[in-house]
């Protein structure tokens, strides 16, 4: 039964889909053709070393990293505490936590707006309180807060997934060896979730790098991430070499990242680890 | 099990294709979002039978980038001043019949004839304005006449600008003294850096939604197009507008029938169709901006009719002029605006 | 105490997850289209989006996109795992490389180069290109779910069948397609999801014509999001909520079941 013939499909589609785009981009970040001929150059990719654009891309980096720490602060205990629970409360749980993801995202990201303005509801509440106004909108908290309310069931289902599975035993067996509860988490626990930590890491960090979207409803135009200049370049400037070479970048970012971020782990970001 | 396979792929594919087989007329229209009343398009779809494809469009940058590179065709599009000189110029306009277009007499001179559009050969007047400064009374205790008190720290983080490159660079380059439409990449760099220097006290960039943050007295000034101005005001008695002294912008979009159009004639009927007097007041109503003809004009109610908002006197409109495009200068406007954002 | 914390701190999270939701259903219900000011409940905004034709299109459009797509890259997926499976390693490693590039990039990315790829080819962006992207990246998940499962599979099951007389199509049919449902049916649950709340893909990859539901958030996001949006956001989450919590009661109480009947076994074994 020769049945790599069935892939054939899906290799000629990969091909012309995955592939040419890709090489599409190495060739306009490479290439400039604005004086009709096409011309090999590195112009586009000397363009991203310039002050503002390293601004951004710094920028990127130290939001998206802020808003996976904290996404990982909250999202073990989180986890864990799910994973213990009996198996009803556990799937109902479960559908909780992953039933926002249902509701259109750029929605949910957009109404944290009727939350966050000065006459919105958080501050009318801190005003009764005594408080006061604080500025929650327009600025890098409510940036990162999106990125952290967007991201945040990604750093916990693959962390349960992975803490769910532990064998009881093992935990047993280290309580019985003597073991305390601190322990018991810091040599057993912890390091066994590793994987999950690593797929929750990988699925907070990557998308928070690249999103255009979270600055642009949270931020009033006043915070630019990468994302948000890639995007101007095809929709504003139509300066695609430029477009381009950010998109490189970002792709060899993110590469980079993972295999730092694999450094700790397995080959689990994988069919395993993503499920 | 093969044919129910295929038969089921087969169907599955032409379903997705079944929406796109029409026997009528089609027309598409690209216009700015909340720029029209939509009855009026089914008013055009009964009295002439042809139905309308209407898609809209947040900035003149994005139709741009669409039209020009995105190979999609429409017939009717709906760009402002600077944009159809561009257009012009980089041949992506068909020259309007104007005698297919009898209405065209009825828009006032001084809507003709404007620098983007010198004869008026590719574009037809649909809406126009000012920009100029929305602020609350209750809120902003100094005289307000000049661009200068954008930059006034006192309103710290009550101050909204346009996220609009060219509108934005505008109110920079005015308060300086400068041409808004100026190549000098000197003045541009001063304007840009004096934006820069704003920054910190502007509370948000933003485009329509600033009609509704300025009702709710989320902000207490701002840069705003005269249309908005006149709706805000209206929702919220606190708010007023003015045309600062130094001088402001005034733009005009037209109506444009673009190189790919597939179908011409019934762009020019659409076009025609909109400078009727009674269509003209319908959108009047509906957007809030002013229309070009004074017979239009004449159907409004007495406030709006006496609105300097919405009709600056001849004085007023001297101070202001029309957008113009270069290429070159474009460029520079574009680095300019993108550090002042990404700062 | 111990209990209590936990269930707190649990609490605070789902209040932290559901905050805008709740928000959002809310004012799906505000007689004023303010986002502030509650001015009474009302379903004008509900009998409104009945009659707003470019809502419903764009609904329609997100629908008929996502069950397109997610049916079509469920069977190139599907076939394709079957075929990768018995590749050499070097090709396998090269195909599992490049199937992973549209899960790992940045969707902005993926969009970008989609978008200079029908420009290059020629094809003007529209509904087809929209549906030629969401297949482009619905189709790896297919195969990342459905290639463990195959894994799995156990072969003496299709051999005996052939064995039997049936057919090598027959065969694979009967008997490795059902143990692979689950990877199919959860990958095209998965290409189903993304679909439905793609943006950034759908942005770069149509053309004016045609809208999905996440393109008008956005736009409307610019001017004042209309309760329109609200409405129908709420329904889709009524609905998917529903779904959800009768296909859990459902396995629960299978469960249940099937411990009972074991129970019953055993009894009646006694």
């Amino acid at each position: 039964m020769s049945k790599r013939r069935f892939s054939f499909p899906y290799l000629i589609w990969m091909s012309i889909f995955i592939v040419v785009p890709l090489l599409l981009i190495i060739f306009y970040a490479f290439t400039d053709n604005s004086t009709g001929k096409i011309v090999f150059t590195l112009e586009h990719i000397k363009a991203i070393f310039e002050p503002l654009y390293l601004k951004v891309i710094g920028r990127s980096l130290f939001m998206s990293l802020i808003a996976t720490v904290v996404c990982f602060i909250l999202g073990y205990p989180a986890a864990m505490i799910l994973a213990n629970k009996d198996f009803a409360k556990k799937s109902t749980m479960l559908i909780l936590i992953v039933l926002p993801m249902w509701m259109n995202f750029l929605l949910r990201t957009y109404s944290w707006l009727s939350l966050l303005e000065n006459e919105g509801l958080i501050n009318r509440f801190l005003v009764s309180i005594g408080i006061g106004q604080v500025q929650l909108m327009y600025n890098n908290f409510a940036v990162v807060l999106g990125m952290v309310y967007n991201f945040l069931p990604f750093m916990i289902l693959p962390i349960y997934s992975v803490l769910v599975k532990i064998d009881k035993n093992v935990i047993e067996a280290a309580k019985d060896l003597g073991a305390n509860n601190a322990k018991v988490f810091g040599r057993v626990i912890f390091p066994l979730s590793m994987p999950g930590v690593i797929s929750g890491i990988t699925m907070t960090f990557m998308p928070a790098l690249s999103t255009f979207v979270i600055s642009r409803l949270l931020s009033g135009g006043k915070i630019t991430l990468i994302g948000n200049i890639i995007e101007q370049q095809f929709t504003i400037t139509g300066d695609w070499g430029l477009g381009s070479a950010l998109s490189l970048l970002l792709m060899v970012l993110i590469f980079v990242s993972m295999i730092f971020i694999n450094k700790y782990g397995d080959e689990s970001v994988g069919a395993g680890g993503l499920l | 099990m093969k044919k129910v396979l295929v038969i089921l792929i087969s169907a599955v594919i032409i379903l997705s294709f079944a929406g796109c087989n029409d026997d009528k007329e089609v027309l598409n229209v690209y216009n700015w979002g909340e720029y029209i009343d939509m009855n009026v398009i089914d008013m055009f779809e009964e009295e002439t039978g042809i139905k309308v494809n209407y898609n809209t469009f947040t900035t003149n940058e994005d139709m741009y980038v669409k039209l020009s590179k995105g190979r999609v065709s429409y017939d009717v599009v709906f760009p402002s001043d600077y944009m159809i000189q561009r257009m012009v110029e980089e041949d992506m306009l068909l020259k309007i019949n104007m005698e297919n277009i009898p209405n065209f007499a009825k828009v006032d001179d001084v809507h003709k004839n404007l620098p983007y559009d010198p004869n008026n050969e590719y574009s037809v007047p649909y809406l126009w304005g000012t920009v100029g400064i929305l602020y609350n009374t209750k809120m902003v205790t100094d005289t307000v006449d000049s661009w200068d008190i954008l930059w006034n720290e006192e309103y710290s983080q009550k101050i909204f600008m346009q996220d609009s490159q060219r509108d934005s660079m505008m109110v920079a380059l005015i308060k300086l003294g400068y041409s808004q439409n100026t190549t000098d990449q000197a003045q541009i760099d001063e304007a840009m850096n004096l934006l820069i220097e704003q920054k910190p006290l502007v509370l948000g960039y933003l485009v329509d939604e600033v009609k509704d943050k300025m009702v709710q007295g989320e902000g207490a000034l701002a840069v705003v197009w005269s249309g908005e101005a006149v709706d805000a005001i209206n929702m919220n008695e606190d708010l007023a507008y003015v045309i600062p002294k130094e001088g402001s912008n005034r733009w005009v979009d037209g109506m444009v029938i673009p190189k790919s159009a597939k179908n011409v004639s019934a762009a020019e009927k659409f076009i025609n169709f909109m400078l009727r007097d009674d269509i003209m007041l319908m959108n009047a109503v509906e957007t809030g901006y002013s229309i070009t003809s004074q017979s239009a004009i004449d159907l409004l109610d007495e406030e709006w009719k006496n609105n300097l908002a919405a009709f600056p006197t001849d004085e007023m409109l001297s101070k202001c002029s029309v957008f113009e495009y270069n290429a070159a200068a474009t460029v520079m406007y574009n680095k300019a605006w993108t550090e002042v954002t990404a700062h | 105490m111990k209990k209590l914390l936990q269930r707190v701190y649990l609490f605070m999270i789902l209040l932290f997850l559901y905050a805008p939701i709740i928000v959002l259903i809310v004012y799906s219900f505000n007689e004023s289209k303010s986002r502030a000011v509650w001015q009474g409940f009302s379903l004008t905004w509900y009998q409104q989006l009945f009659s707003d034709s470019k809502i419903l299109n764009a609904l329609e459009t997100t629908l008929l996109i996502a069950l397109v797509a997610s049916i079509i890259a469920t069977f190139l997926g599907t076939f394709a795992a079957l075929g990768i499976i018995k590749m050499k390693k070097k090709t396998f490693e090269t195909v599992r490389t490049i199937t992973y590039i549209p899960v790992l990039n940045p969707d902005i990315v993926t969009g970008v180069s989609l978008m200079m790829l029908f420009a290059f080819i020629g094809i003007e962006l529209g509904f087809v290109s929209m549906l030629l992207a969401h297949i482009t990246f619905c189709t790896p998940y297919v195969i990342i779910s459905v290639l463990p499962k195959l894994y799995q599979t156990d072969i003496s099951v299709y051999e005996a069948a052939q064995d039997l007389g049936a057919t090598p199509f027959y065969a694979l049919r009967k008997t490795i397609i059902p143990q692979l449902m689950p990877g199919i049916v959860t990958g095209f649950l998965l290409s189903f999801t993304l679909s439905v709340d793609d943006f950034v893909i759908s942005y770069f990859t149509t053309g004016g014509h045609v809208e999905n539901l996440s393109m008008i958030v956005f736009s409307m996001a610019r001017k004042g999001v209309n309760p329109k949006i609200n409405a129908v956001s709420t329904l889709l989450f009524i609905t998917v909520m529903a779904l959800l919590l009768i296909v859990n009661k459902r396995e629960l109480s299978s469960k249940k079941r099937v411990s009972k009947n074991k129970e019953t076994l055993l009894n009646i074994e006694k």
